[in-house]
């Protein structure tokens, strides 16, 4: 058998693989792969202006399609501008393969020209990574990297390829599926803690269905079985940021997203609840608020494929370590054997319906000003008409204002970076989502601060013909960074008002897109009409209320119950522990 | 405000890694990047084949921290199997040290008695010096050095602890 190149091995292995498209940036240690991918029949390379954005629309396409995303970047700089991306995904468990040029092997070391030590910088925000110094060890590594990072809890995995093992040649076999040494994540449940479950479950009088991003990661079946355990209990559902969309928004028993910005209702059902079902979210501090008035009269019970999430920062009684598809399908089949009933829950509805009462989400209207609530509403209704809906976000209030008023009804239809909570990524993985789903309508809802980190990507829209819609929530304030300084620091706006933005309008335009202003309440839904009819990308810059808060609010170190509802119960300080948290 | 200090117990972990380069950074940059505290850490190979190495690891921290590092440590590619010593039964632990003592006349048969009553060998002499090879816990060295300090310690290395679970079963 003849033998090739490395960088023909890595293009041979992404085919194998199933590869379709990967987001890169090119450079000198990454040459000889951008000549294997020169005029390439099968693999689309999508390029980039900027390597975080290149990270994101694989994160982007990722989790719109389910298939992992894949990156290619040069050394030193390449690597080092891929890294918040990188993180990015480790944080929201996304899967990316990032395939990194290196200085040849002889020059690792010496700080050669364009040298970065990508493993070291990589090796806390990976799920796993590779330097590989023999063409024919090169194989393996992609593989098993492609498997690290889409089974377990996925993640992003880095392959960093010297620039001599990409010259330097080798035989190529598709290499057999082996059992991993050493990784071996636990999908299955064990038996008697599935027993466990589903006695708590029929048992309970006031359960809860804590629901998480891993619903997402486990498939659209995870959703489907979701449904399925929650039509069968009765309980009531909420989700994490994450995992809006796993249960429909549109659903009886939904009950609105939990946490920080999340509803009275969820909050306080947490609060309250007898027997929680956390399945695969993992008790952020933006859910749980003050960890030790957390649901305090509860059972918890844990879904989670990763064990290190387990009792990480809030004690459970009941683990059960698995992917959240085969949990649920064990769950629903014992349920079924043992012919338990839908419990008789109407005492705990009503309590429910009380705190629902509230009206948690409500916001002031206004003739003068579009209120940032009304506009996502409005989109809200407006992109029903598309067949199928895409929502990126960037980071900030519009993000949550987001989550709070759009209604997702199925999973993958909603891409937002809530680990780390990153600024820029929402318009770049718009791009990736678009890639992976071309007719689908992609709406990246913007702030003014985050769209401007990653906008030179409107030129990667442009070339490659992607619809994509930016819509900014133009307050004309780093907002949620406003809010915090009224509420914490008696309204000092450091350094938190965007100055000297473009015109956005002109920007699109400069871009060959589509600009749109809206400036007032009554050009609203004419406007967001226009951008979805618009068969091109479209900036709208959509100028809302600008100071605005975004509303129920749990204050950092506070209890779910300790929810601030409107502006009237805003005290504008805070105790030095308060503001210790983050 | 003053930042709060949580109650502590000290855990000796061994694990089963696989022997690959960036290994050893992987595990102690798990506990600088997760604030975990290494007390200390030994590391060598331990199969036939070099494929194989035993990592062990003293640390300390609350009892729901240990749990997080194990799980922690666990779930990172290269590793087999992380025990906890500590918690998993009887086991035994190791410790080597060579202890560098200087001193004349009565310090230095002081020196000598000591060390004899500690099982300390000697491994090296001048007119004024030993050095001392000693192995045991991390506790009688701790004394056994502490002693020495009294004499004339000039230096101490120590190896880090090394521990097995009692028993003909594997860790
Ligand atoms: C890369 C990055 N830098 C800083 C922050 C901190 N941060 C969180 S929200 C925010 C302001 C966002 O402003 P904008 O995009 O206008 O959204 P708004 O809150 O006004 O809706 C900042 C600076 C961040 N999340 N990410
Ligand atoms: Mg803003």
């Amino acid at each position: 058998m003849a033998e090739k190149s490395g960088a023909d091995i890595l293009v041979e292995c992404l085919i194998d693989l199933g590869v379709e498209v990967v987001f890169g940036y090119p450079g000198g240690a990454v040459l000889p792969i951008y000549d294997a991918l020169f005029d390439h029949p099968k693999i689309r390379h999508v390029l980039v202006r900027h390597e975080q954005g290149a990270t994101h629309m694989a994160e982007g396409y990722a989790r719109s399609t389910g298939k992992p995303g894949v990156v290619l970047v040069t050394s030193g700089p390449g690597a080092t501008n891929a890294v918040t991306g990188i993180t990015d995904a480790l944080m929201d468990s996304i899967p990316m393969v990032v395939i990194t040029g290196q200085v040849a092997t002889q020059l690792i070391g010496t700080d050669a020209f364009q040298e970065a030590d990508t493993i070291g910088i990589t090796r806390h925000c990976s799920k796993h990574n590779y330097l590989v110094k023999d063409p024919a060890k090169l194989a393996g590594v992609v593989h098993e990297a492609f498997h690290i990072a889409t089974t377990g809890r996925p993640g992003p995995v880095v392959v960093d390829i010297p620039k001599n093992v990409q010259v330097a040649t080798a035989r190529y076999e598709r290499p057999e599926r082996l059992e991993h040494a050493s990784y071996r994540p636990q999908t299955k449940a064990d038996p008697a803690a599935i027993a466990k479950a589903v006695e708590l479950l029929a048992a309970a009088e006031r359960p809860v269905l804590y629901t998480g991003g891993g619903v997402i990661n486990s498939g659209p079946e995870a959703s489907t079985l979701l449904r399925e355990l929650a039509a069968l209990t009765g309980a009531p559902v909420t989700s994490t940021l994450m995992g809006l969309g796993a249960y429909p928004a549109s659903g009886p028993q939904w009950l609105g997203m939990l946490g920080m910005h999340g509803t009275y209702e969820a909050n306080w059902a947490m609060n309250k609840a007898d027997v929680i079902l956390c399945v695969g979210a993992r008790f952020d501090d933006r859910v749980t608020g003050r960890l030790d008035a957390f649901a305090p009269h509860s059972t918890k019970i844990h879904i989670d494929i990763d064990r290190s999430s387990v009792n990480k920062t809030v004690a459970v009684d009941l683990p059960v370590i698995a992917d959240v598809g085969s949990a649920l399908t064990d769950m629903i089949a014992l349920w079924k054997e043992r012919d338990h009933k839908t419990a008789d829950l109407s005492e705990w509805w009503a309590r429910i319906e009380g705190w629902r009462a509230r009206n948690s989400l409500a916001y002031p209207e206004s003739r003068e000003e579009i209120m940032p609530q009304e506009a996502i509403a409005q989109l809200y209704k407006a992109s029903r008409s598309a067949e199928d809906v895409i929502i990126t976000t960037e980071v900030g209030q519009h993000q949550m204002w987001a989550a709070q008023h759009f209604g997702f009804d199925a999973p993958n239809k909603w891409l937002t970076s809530g680990g780390l909570g990153t600024m820029g990524y929402g318009f770049p993985a718009a791009i990736g989502a678009q890639v992976g789903n071309p007719d689908s309508l992609v709406v990246c809802i913007a702030g003014d601060a985050s769209i401007q980190m990653n906008i030179q990507e409107m030129g990667t829209a442009s070339q490659y013909r992607l619809p994509v819609k930016i819509f900014i929530l133009n307050n004309e304030y780093m907002g949620m960074v406003r809010q915090w300084q009224e509420l914490t620091y008696e309204s000092r706006y450091s350094n938190s008002y965007s100055d000297s933005l473009p015109d956005f309008v002109k920007l699109a335009e400069a871009y060959g897109w589509t600009g749109i202003r809206i400036e007032g309440p009554q050009e609203l839904e004419a406007g967001i009409r226009q951008m979805i009819d618009t068969p091109g990308p479209v900036i709208v810059d959509c100028r809302v209320a600008k100071l605005s808060n975004c509303f129920p609010m749990i204050p950092s170190g506070a209890a779910h119950t300790d929810m601030l509802l409107d502006p009237s119960q805003v005290e504008g300080i805070m105790s030095d522990e308060a503001k210790a948290l983050v | 405000m003053h930042i709060q200090e949580e109650y502590s117990e000290r855990h000796v972990l061994s694990l089963m890694v696989t022997n690959e380069a960036g290994i050893l950074a992987r595990i102690a940059g798990l506990f600088t990047a997760r604030g975990y505290n290494i007390d200390s850490l030994t590391v060598a190979d331990i199969t036939a084949d070099h494929a194989m190495s035993r990592i062990t690891i003293v640390t300390n921290g609350p009892p729901k921290v240990i749990d997080q590092i194990i799980a922690q440590l666990d779930r990172l590619v290269p590793v087999h199997k992380v025990t906890d010593l500590t918690e998993n039964g009887p086991f035994v632990e190791r410790e080597l040290a060579l202890v560098k003592v200087a001193g004349t006349g009565e310090d230095r048969i002081e020196a000598l008695r000591l060390a004899d009553v500690f099982r300390a060998k000697v491994v090296d002499t001048t007119i004024e010096s030993f050095i001392f090879e000693i192995t045991g816990t991390t506790e009688k060295i701790d004394n056994f050095v502490g002693l020495m300090r009294q004499i004339g310690l000039v230096e101490v290395g120590r190896t880090g602890v090394v521990g097995l679970v009692r028993g003909k079963e594997p860790n």
